[in-house]
């Protein structure tokens, strides 16, 4: 009986699909990668205060980039798979975790005091919901047009501010955007956790960072449906 | 001082339970909570109605036997104190409290504020422990252990596996208790051999337990009367994703894992 | 009945190693045939059962708390005692052995004895190799403290929580063989009787405790490992839980019960404050080391401990025991802080306490050094009394704390009964008359790792056993006199509660038969003790059903088997004219109040043999000869 004796029978599925710690993982990861997508949009977006060719120009390039190499749109798509397949696991974690959540507590608590727990921390689940929503409405609202009264293929600065000068639209853009930096806000320092990145004693600043790049992203984007509303663009 | 309390009364797992209300009067205030307790059973018995109860032991916070949800905060309001540890002097004059016992799945109610956590002991059972064969053991001071480590695995080894972690956790999330017992073997040189098979172990016994996913909340380690940190949450999370990915030869013939 | 220690012949520092290479060992093959009863999870228990498991035995273990990892010895605090010599200070084998045998006043055996001085260095070697984070130095040496009655720094610590970090290494060498199927773990399970077929124990009856199923466990072998009865004084620093059931129930089948009123009182516990008082807390005595013990010189002088000038203050222990000053052993120091109580100079509600001063050690090492050693122990402290120790001088008194006496067992810790083993403190153990602080961890693991494990095979190689079933007679026979017993205290349906006995005949045994005793007192007790029994029989109301988990009826069934052990601690007590170690007889001490030995007549363990209900226990005496120390009163002026 020299070594263990509790040797479990080789477990069929490796240790990240199988266990809830592995799917978090996967989630951290995934989320890191979505993360950065929402950094190099900002950045793109904002290109729409340098006026309407800078930006139309920004987003023709976004689809020549590689080019001669690439044909039109080749690397766009690459980009796109690798964001669409993120956030597939990502949800897809999202889900299978939150479901084993809430089977782990059938019987609730008449009630819970949360002490260290963040409103963001709570919000994770149904603010990615909304995130996902809000995304599929973007899309047929500035991509695909289908949401968008005067869509114009091409001239996205024009099918933008369309867009924003609808006050209601602006508004559902703020608050999602709320949503997405909340998200951030927690699941940034979250996902250095989960991937085991957190050392004593920086967690704590890891949290404030988080929370400062989650400001930082939020008020980049709140920034261009106000200003689309006050007429800065027009 | 006297105290209205909202007692979670079930007598066992096909029981549904429900809360019954209590007025306690002539409470000390140096009484501690279990006496104060005592104090209502005894009342109870004498009234011929069934006593409230709870698990408990040695009664100076070290056994981990107490433990119970008092008004939403797993073993009351003071910071890093056992039920058995809280004193009345906590509480206002005329306070009212809910008390509920740890609710989780993986704990199931034994009878009102008593549960069944022998999930632990299977955590344990399945990696939590370093094989050092009875007899086989070299000198002890031919290994050296830096202050520092053993410290650190002292402070994770302290983990009185009261299951306040599990009851804090909004997922009812075990990983602080494991994170603790893999930390404090996996920071001293006698437990690296199984290093890896450990957490790869009791990872997977405790989704089989059917604890939740820890999503970082933090509340465990506000729970807990041993202060255990969440580094080690980070920590385990650590070692179980250097065991999975890349993995020692051992910890592959141990686990299979990938 | 005969009492034969079967200790080894031959010079002392050889009798184990003879002892070990002589006994008879059980084939790997028989050894997975035998099924051996381990009763009990704590250091003893929970580290014989890992240990005959690993050999290829069959195990099965019980204890009545929900896991076996929270068993009383969780909650021992200061350290384990082994002659390692690490600090150089001169320790030895011989010392540690010797320190033993005097701090017991002379009264255990010789052999055992040295035998776990020994064993002692091993036990540090193997709990580092399970990782009991012991304390460190900062080259990475293990650290060590000097403890209550010696003067040596032997004492291997764990911060505060020792028993808490070596109980959870044999838990969880218990929980791996658990988990490799070669033992069962039955927790929320009390055995309530022995089952003795032909004079051999053969298993145990033992009610689960959730569902109040009452069944039988066949066994080769029965070791119990049950721990301390210190809860017969009600308010005690054991756990709850603490009881003496098991061996209670194993003497009344024929096995003898040694020195039952040897109890210790540990002089640093907190006092008392109220009626509701439902246990008492110890302070580690580590904090003799740092700690200084005094009291006013004026009676009743009601001013806070700081307002009181050096100069009219009185250092008691300091004043009495130059060489050992706060550092004497129990029994003195808890005599010397009740005679001062009496004196009317105790200090605190009540005036039942002395104070335990850290002032100086504070002003001397500076607060980290003291926060670093105790820190958890002054929390424990501020956050029962809401006092902090590092203002205020802590408030202490003694209370009832560990129970030398027990099952009389041989050198192979083998009962009069065949088959049946006690390990740990529910034995009448190495330590004689008194206990020497940070002994008992140690001797728990030794009887458990290393010296069971190996004497059992001795037994189990000879005795050609038979197959059973439950389903045997005695068995059976059994089982129905344990249903009908706690059938019994279900139906009294009289007026008082079992709390409400508890406390009194807590109450009657501190009072009589505590920390000192006279004839007189003794007498008394055992008369009220049998009034308060017969009244507990008609009179106590259990309430709820037996078929269900019940508490109540648990601690019912406990105080039951109380009040009979009350009885033989008083009659042994009365039975031992002479004071030695924690026995203190008023009639018989020197003129300073020191115990005084009679060795010419009572240099003997006294093991009773239960002779049947109402009838007077029979007295077998173990002379106990002495051939490597010689007899001296103890001294620690
Ligand atoms: C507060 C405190 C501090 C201490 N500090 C120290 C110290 O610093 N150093 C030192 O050396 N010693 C110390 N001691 C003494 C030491 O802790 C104990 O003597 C020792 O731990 C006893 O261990 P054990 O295994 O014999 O019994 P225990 O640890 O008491 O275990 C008894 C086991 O038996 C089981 N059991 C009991 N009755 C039954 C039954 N009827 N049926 C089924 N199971 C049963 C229980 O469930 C438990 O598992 C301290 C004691 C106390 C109270
Ligand atoms: C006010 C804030 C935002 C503005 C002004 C904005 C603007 C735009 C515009 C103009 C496009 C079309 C680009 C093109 O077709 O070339 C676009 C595409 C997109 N946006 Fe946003 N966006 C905002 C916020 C977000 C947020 C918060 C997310 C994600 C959470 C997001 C995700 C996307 C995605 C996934 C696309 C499709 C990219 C592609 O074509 O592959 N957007 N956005
Ligand atoms: C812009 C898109 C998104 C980004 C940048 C993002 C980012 C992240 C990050 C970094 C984490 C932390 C992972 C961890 O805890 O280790 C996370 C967690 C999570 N995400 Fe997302 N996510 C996005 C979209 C979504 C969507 C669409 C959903 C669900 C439909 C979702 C649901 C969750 C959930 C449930 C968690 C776990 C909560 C937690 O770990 O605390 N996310 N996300
Ligand atoms: S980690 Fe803390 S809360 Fe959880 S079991 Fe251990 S001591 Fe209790
Ligand atoms: S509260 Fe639960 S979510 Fe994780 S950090 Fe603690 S286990
Ligand atoms: S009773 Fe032991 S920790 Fe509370």
């Amino acid at each position: 009986m020299t070594n263990s004796p509790n040797i479990a029978v080789p477990p069929p599925r490796p240790g990240l699909v199988r266990s809830l710690v592995g799917k978090k993982a996967i989630m951290a990861v995934t989320g890191v990668i979505l993360f950065l997508f929402v950094v190099g949009h900002l950045a793109g977006n904002l290109k729409v205060f340098q006026g309407p060719e800078h930006f139309n120009a920004y987003a023709e390039g976004l689809r020549s980039v590689g080019a001669p190499f690439f044909a039109r749109g080749q690397i766009l798509w690459a980009v796109r798979l690798i964001l669409l397949a993120s956030l597939f696991l990502h949800i897809w974690a999202a889900i299978v975790v939150t479901r084993a959540s809430w089977a782990a507590r059938p019987v609730g608590y008449h009630g819970l005091t949360p002490t260290e727990t963040t409103y963001a921390a709570r919000t994770m689940r149904w603010g990615g919901v909304i995130i996902f929503l809000y995304v599929i409405y973007h899309l047929l609202d500035l991509t695909f047009g289908a949401a968008n009264p005067s869509f114009v293929p091409g001239d996205v600065y024009h099918n933008l501010v369309a867009s924003f000068q609808r006050w209601p639209v602006s508004a559902m853009y703020i608050v999602a955007v709320v949503v997405v930096g909340l998200h951030i806000d927690h699941g940034l320092w979250s996902a250095f956790q989960t991937l085991g990145l957190n050392r004593p004693p920086t967690f704590r600043w890891r949290r404030g960072v988080a929370g400062a790049i989650a400001a930082l992203i939020t008020a980049g984007y709140i920034a261009i449906p106000v200003a689309v509303l006050v007429g800065k663009l027009r | 001082m006297r105290l209205t309390l909202h007692v979670w009364r079930q007598s066992g797992p096909s029981d549904p339970g429900r809360f019954m209300r209590y007025d306690v009067t002539d409470v000390s205030p140096d009484m501690s909570f279990l006496e104060m307790l005592d104090v209502l059973n005894q009342q109870l018995l004498s009234r011929q109605e069934s006593p409230i109860a709870f698990d408990h032991d040695c009664r100076e916070g070290i056994c981990g036997a107490c433990g119970m949800v008092i008004n939403g905060r797993p073993h009351g309001p003071r910071h890093a104190t056992t039920t058995c540890q809280l004193h009345m002097r906590m509480f206002p004059d005329g306070a009212e409290l809910w008390l509920e016992p740890w609710r989780a799945q993986a704990f199931p109610v034994v009878k009102d504020l008593v549960v069944d956590r022998s999930a632990f002991d299977r955590l344990i059972a399945a990696g939590g422990f370093i094989t050092a064969r009875t007899g086989s053991a070299p000198e002890a001071n031919n290994t050296l252990v830096p202050k520092r480590d053993a410290d650190l695995a002292m402070d994770a080894a302290a983990c009185i596996g009261c299951g306040a972690c599990v009851a804090a956790c909004p997922n009812a999330s075990a990983m602080l208790f494991v994170a603790a017992k893999v930390s404090h073997l996996g920071l001293l040189p006698q437990g690296q051999p199984e290093r890896g098979a450990r957490v790869v172990h009791m990872v997977d016994q405790m989704d089989a337990e059917g604890f939740g996913a820890c999503t970082n909340h933090g509340e465990c380690m506000a729970a807990c009367p041993k202060e255990i940190s969440i580094d080690f949450i980070a920590r385990l999370n650590r070692d179980y994703l250097k065991a999975t990915l890349a993995p020692k030869p051992s910890v592959k013939e141990f686990t299979g894992a990938a | 009945m005969e009492l034969r220690s079967r200790a080894p012949e031959g010079p002392l520092a050889e009798k184990w190693e003879h002892h070990r290479s002589a006994i008879k060992l059980v084939s790997p093959t028989n050894k997975l045939k035998h099924h051996i009863i381990v009763v009990g999870s704590g250091l003893a228990g929970a580290s014989a059962a890992a240990s005959l498991a690993e050999l290829g035995y069959t195990v099965s273990c019980f204890c009545f708390q929900d896991s076996p990892r929270r068993a009383h010895s969780i909650a021992a605090q200061g350290g384990i005692n082994a002659a390692k010599n690490y600090q150089n200070d001169g320790d030895s084998v011989h010392r540690l052995f010797y320190d033993t045998i005097k701090g017991g006043d002379f009264r255990s055996r010789e052999a055992n004895v040295y035998r776990l001085a020994e064993t002692s260095a091993q036990i540090i070697d193997q709990c580092t190799a399970q990782g009991v984070p012991f304390a460190r130095e900062y080259g990475g040496l293990l650290a060590n403290r000097s403890f209550g009655g010696v003067q040596v720094a032997r004492t291997f610590y764990a911060r505060g929580q020792t028993g808490q970090q070596l109980l959870l290494g044999a838990y969880q060498a218990l929980e791996r063989q658990v988990g490799a199927g070669k033992v069962t773990m039955h927790p929320r399970a009390e055995m309530l009787d022995l089952v003795v077929v032909d004079g051999r124990a053969r298993g145990i009856v033992v009610r689960d405790l959730v569902t109040g199923a009452v069944a039988s466990h066949v066994g080769d072998a029965v070791v119990l490992a049950t721990g301390g009865y210190s809860n017969v004084y009600y308010l005690s620093t054991n756990a709850k839980g603490c009881n003496v059931t098991a061996i209670w129930r194993a003497h009344r089948r024929g096995a003898a019960f040694a020195n039952p009123c040897f109890t210790q009182i540990h002089p640093t516990c907190i006092p008392q404050t109220g009626p509701h008082q439902s246990k008492l807390t110890l302070m580690s005595e580590s904090l003799r080391n740092d700690g200084r013990i005094w009291v006013p010189k004026k009676k009743g002088d009601a001013r806070p401990p700081q307002q009181i000038p050096e100069a009219e203050r009185d250092y008691y222990l300091e004043r009495l025991y130059p060489s050992y000053g706060n550092l004497v052993p129990r029994d003195v120091a808890s005599r010397r802080a009740k005679d001062v109580c009496d004196e009317g100079r105790g200090v605190g509600p009540g005036g039942y306490g002395v104070y335990l001063d850290f002032a100086d050690a504070i002003a001397r090492l500076g607060r980290h050094v003291i926060a670093e050693r105790y820190g958890n122990l002054f929390e424990m402290y501020e956050r029962i009394t809401a006092e902090n120790p590092f203002d205020v001088p802590m408030r202490i008194y003694p209370a009832p704390h560990y129970t030398m006496g027990g099952l009389w067992v041989d050198y192979n810790l083998m009962t009069t009964v065949d088959g049946l083993y006690a390990i740990g403190e529910a034995n009448f153990s190495d330590h004689g008359a008194n206990r020497l602080g940070a002994s008992a961890l140690m001797q728990g693991l030794a009887d458990g790792y290393f010296i069971l494990p190996y004497t059992i095979g001795d037994y189990l190689a000879q005795a050609k056993l038979g197959k059973l079933g439950t389903d045997h007679t005695a068995f059976k026979q059994v089982e129905r006199e344990v249903s009908e017993r706690v059938d019994r205290l279900l139906t009294a349906r009289g007026r008082r509660t079992p709390d409400a006995f508890h406390r009194e005949l807590g109450r009657l045994m501190w009072d009589k038969c505590g920390m000192s005793r006279t004839a007189k007192g003794l007498e008394e007790a055992r008369k009220k003790i049998v009034e308060l029994r017969d009244e507990f029989a008609r009179d106590v109301y259990v309430g709820g059903r037996g078929e269900d988990f019940n508490q109540t009826l648990e601690h019912a069934g406990r105080v039951a088997d109380f009040f009979e052990l009350a009885e033989l601690m008083c009659r042994d007590a009365l039975d031992r004219e002479e004071s030695c170690g924690c026995h203190f007889r008023e009639e018989f001490q020197t003129p300073e109040g020191e115990a005084k030995r009679d060795d010419a007549r009572f240099s003997y363990v006294a093991a009773w043999e239960y002779a049947g209900a109402g009838k007077a226990p029979v007295l077998h005496k173990e002379a106990l000869a002495f051939e490597a120390v010689h007899l001296t009163q103890r001294s620690y002026a």
